[in-house]
């Protein structure tokens, strides 16, 4: 489908359902300019598609097609939402008095919304969108990522392989008359390998994409190392010994770790659980959350990142937020109701999985600046804990701050060395008090690999998160070696 | 329901050069509105559709769907999934379920709510009434994260190539509330809901609220605890968390891809005597039942696993080929096409109630919050955060936070030596309280 990013948004939407930006603001004007505090329309149009390779061959190819509007008016702290998957003049009429019911129950303050007008970046404009790359390709590239990754080793018994691919085209109209849209290209190419070795079976799973084309992983030799990791991975733990159970000293690896800091701190700087005062974090701005070493930010503008946007899914251009300066707790992540209410600045971090779902405040590309030490001088100064390189899913109570994630890859340290890969284990922790114990931080920073989905109230976008190497002292890890 | 459109689809496919297709429609309509603090804070309308087709091209098959039902649009998806179908493998298992075997009389499993809508306003005080008594029932309740009431109708519509189509409705309803308690400069929030195929059938939103605010107030003075092993019952909502990770484990495409722990043990003993788990597909008004399955297969009640012997895997048909079995009709549609999922899946009870089970427990953990996703199906690796309260002397004595519980899931299932009296069909995965005799506590 070249033909969607060789156009823009407006006329793509004027092309194929006739809706145009000065349609979008009759429907608002009529509707909801003045009578509510802020209101949008959204559009989407959304092509996935993913290849599956199970067994040494594609057998699975699909292909799906979402569109929709979504229309929003916000009345005080009060949002009404409608949304409509048939996208014409008449269904966003309808839509824009559904979702103004909310306003007619009160009245409202009459003051509109800043308008956040501001240059949108251009982080991902592509040669070839990955979804237009010739199938053959792609067909060809899984099935000598399935021979790399069996040729890893006898004993690598299963590989799955897929690549998705997506291209979504979103226009929004704003209540303060500003139009503004965006072309969103994004891949992923996931490898699964399992191994056996009599009764005992392992997996390992790698992977990586972002906003990039099809050839991203042809270049630096990218689909190899995936391969090679899956396979790697799935082998080690063949020889994985209990995890260790209790509290003890924890040195993160670089990269996908970073997700501590999306469950520890990220979720609990969200602008509407501040607002609510319903995060273990409310009310902190400028107190000590993290040790001097630490600092993390919230970054949507880095070029081809999967958490990046050329603007959010409320029409603010993303931005660089500094979460934590130097342990300092300095700013939140918002989206434009809850920056309204709580008499802040909209961060670009306004986000939504779709057109059926209103937005709220969601990171972007979260991560630590880099420190002073070398990675290895850090595990040498640990004397007995764990090394912690790859991990699965987290999750967090932002109420009370317990958080958790999964390591799917560890090992202990013993004297200073990196000793027996242990079996996955859950860390778990207190997100207002675990970076206090960050008593060193690498000058490796890495972003991941461009893998992670955060799920929050049921909505899931596409995030980055990044970490240097870094120690933690006095970590709960769940294993069941007491 | 369009259900000529299904119809249309199809034969256009075979048109295109596909030797069989099928298709699965979904309309639905939703209504959503929340309250929090007293006060409105969303209202959400929504209608929406969805055709999924798959189609085949001799033993190839693709995948495709759309929510755009335009002629326009359902032609050029019916074009690009047949032009998918020809670039996948052959594949000597893929294909329709044999024609003879697509149910022929669609039972009515009493899945529709006959009653009138009622108004946005009314819906809103339900949920209103939910939180307020919430907050009403401690002034430790300071704040709130909301009350939200829901409701869904949907229609599902099935066809194949060879001409067969069925169809069938469903409504469901459903209330929540998650306040917070605070003490001290601690807080603690919880939740509690009510779901329901009939409005009626819900729970009074009052009991609801003062249930959610009773979980949140238990949880104030949480400790954390020294690295133990220890006896650990789980609750009703717990327990339900095992039961779906073996379901999970059990499911046709984790077999035949060797990812499951649950690997050539059909037949075995898995877990202790006292576990049998079923998954029922005909409860009436229930809120997993439905009458046939994602290929047109007539749904009924299996025995997942039987007095602690893994009686039964849960398959479609292709899962079902790949490994010489049957479909055991658990198929489900999902964006990518063919997947397998549960319908009312429950542990069915023992005789203990709750209270013999903690009683029975001198030193323990009584786990009422999991959060996580330590679970390895690969390996039955397992390993999440946890909270609850601790049992002293067969007592709740206090509350607990931030530790982990670990262990392996087959591991888990022979350690159970006690399971309640106490099971509700109150969601479509149910357990009762559940005892395991010793898990490792990982704490301080």
């Amino acid at each position: 489908m070249t033909d969607l990013a060789s156009t823009r948004p407006e006329s793509f939407f004027s092309d194929r359902f006739n809706i145009t930006a000065g349609l979008m603001e009759r429907v608002l004007g009529g509707n909801l300019v003045g009578k509510v505090d802020d209101a949008d329309i959204y559009l989407e149009y959304r092509i996935n598609e993913e290849l599956l390779l199970e067994e040494g061959t594609v057998k699975k190819a699909s292909r799906h097609v979402s569109q929709g509007a979504g229309v929003r008016a916000q009345s005080g702290t009060r949002t009404g939402y409608a949304h409509t998957d048939e996208i014409s003049i008449k269904n966003l009429d309808e839509a824009a008095r559904q979702a103004r019911a909310i306003a007619d129950r009160s009245s409202t303050s009459g003051v509109v919304a800043l308008a956040s007008r501001g240059r949108p970046h251009d982080l991902y404009s592509l040669a070839e969108p990955p979804i237009a790359a010739d199938l053959a390709r792609k067909l060809d590239l899984l099935k000598r990522i399935d021979a790399e990754t069996r040729a890893a080793d006898p004993r690598i018994k299963q590989v799955i392989a897929s690549i998705a691919s997506e291209e979504v085209v979103m226009l929004i109209a704003t209540a303060s008359g500003w139009t503004v849209g965006d072309i969103r290209p994004l891949t992923r190419l996931n490898v699964t390998a399992i191994a056996e070795d009599g009764a005992r079976r392992e997996i390992g799973s790698y992977g990586g994409g972002g906003r990039v084309t099809f050839d991203f992983f042809l270049e630096e030799g990218r689909w190899r190392r995936f391969a090679g990791e899956a396979a790697r991975q799935a082998v080690l733990k063949l020889r994985a010994v209990d995890a260790p159970a209790g509290t003890m000293t924890v040195v993160l690896g670089p990269g996908w770790p970073g997700i501590l800091l999306h469950e520890a701190i990220g979720h609990g700087l969200e602008g509407d659980f501040n607002r609510k005062g319903t995060s273990a974090f409310s009310g902190r701005l400028g107190q000590r959350v993290a040790s001097e070493l630490v600092t993390v930010v919230d970054d949507g503008t880095i070029p081809n990142r999967r958490g990046s946007l050329n603007v959010d899914d409320e029409g603010t251009p993303t931005g660089r937020t500094v979460l934590i300066e130097n342990g300092i707790l300095t700013g939140y992540m918002q989206d434009r109701l809850n920056a309204r209410l709580m008499g802040m600045k909209p961060t670009g971090n306004g986000r939504r999985e779709s057109y059926a779902h209103a937005p709220m405040p969601r990171m972007t590309n979260t991560f630590m600046l880099a420190g002073p030490d070398d990675p290895a001088d850090i595990l040498r100064s640990v004397k007995n804990g764990l090394y912690a390189v790859t991990f699965g899913g987290g999750q967090v109570d932002i109420t009370n701050g317990k958080y958790v994630f999964s390591a799917s890859e560890a090992y202990l340290i013993e004297d200073g060395r990196v000793t027996a890969p242990v079996k996955g284990a859950t860390l778990i922790g207190n997100g207002p008090d675990a970076l206090t114990h960050v008593s060193r931080v690498g000058r490796d920073l890495q972003l991941d690999e461009g893998v992670g989905t955060c799920g929050k109230d049921g909505q899931s976008v596409p995030v980055g998160v990044g970490l240097p190497t870094i120690r933690v002292d006095g970590m709960t890890v769940g294993g069941t070696a007491v | 329901m369009n259900e000529d459109l299904l119809v249309d689809v199809l034969a256009r496919a075979v048109q295109r050069g596909a030797t069989a297709a099928d298709g699965f429609l979904v309309e639905e309509r939703r209504f959503a509105t929340s309250v929090r603090m007293g006060e409105i804070e969303t209202l959400h309308h929504s209608s929406e559709q969805r055709l999924s087709l798959r189609v085949f091209a001799g033993r190839a098959s693709a995948a495709a769907s759309t929510s755009d039902l335009s002629r326009e649009s359902l032609d050029r998806v019916v074009d690009e999934a047949t032009a998918l179908a020809k670039i996948t493998a052959e594949d000597p298992h893929a294909g329709l379920p044999e024609p003879g075997a697509l149910i022929a009389r669609v039972p009515d499993l009493d899945l529709e709510d006959d009653a009138a809508d009622i108004a946005p306003e009314e819906k809103i005080e339900i949920a209103r009434r939910a939180e307020t008594a919430a907050r009403e029932t401690d002034p430790r309740i300071t704040n709130s994260e909301g009350a939200e009431y829901s409701d869904r109708r949907a229609r599902y519509a099935y066809a194949t190539s060879h001409g067969f189509v069925k169809s069938y409705a469903t409504t469901g309803y459903s209330i929540a509330v998650s306040p917070i308690a605070s003490h001290d400069g601690e807080m603690q929030r919880d939740y509690w809901y009510s779901t329901a195929r009939k409005r009626a059938r819900l729970e009074d939103p009052v009991a609801v609220g003062r249930t959610a605010a009773a979980r949140a107030l238990r949880r104030l003075g949480a400790r954390k605890m020294k690295t133990v092993e220890v006896p650990v019952i789980f609750d009703p909502e717990t327990a339900a968390s095992l039961v779906r990770a073996i379901a999970g484990a059990a499911s046709g495409p984790s077999l035949y891809r060797r990812a499951s722990f649950l690997l050539d043990r059909r037949g075995t003993k898995i877990a202790s005597p006292s576990v049998t788990i079923i998954d029922d597909a005909l409860v009436p008004a229930g809120l997993g039942s439905r009458p046939f399955d994602g290929e047109g297969l007539e749904t009924g009640r299996t025995v997942l696993v039987g007095e602690g012997v893994l009686e039964s895997y849960l398959l479609d048909t292709y899962s079902a080929r790949k490994l010489g079995l049957t479909s055991t009709h658990h198929a489900a549609r999902d964006g990518s096409g063919v997947s397998v999922s549960t319908t009312n899946l429950m542990l069915l009870p023992g005789q203990a109630t709750p209270k013999d089970l903690i009683g029975s427990v001198k030193n323990g953990f009584y786990v009422t919050e999991l959060i996580g996703f330590g679970v390895n199906g690969v390996t039955g690796d397992y390993s999440r955060g946890a909270a609850g309260q601790w049992i002293e002397n067969g007592e709740l004595a206090y509350p607990v936070e931030e530790v982990t519980v670990a262990g392996n899931l087959l591991e888990m299932l022979s350690a159970i030596d006690g399971v309640g009296d106490d099971l509700v069909l109150r969601d479509r995965t149910v357990a009762p309280t559940v005892r395991i005799s010793r898990m490792v506590v990982a704490g301080t």
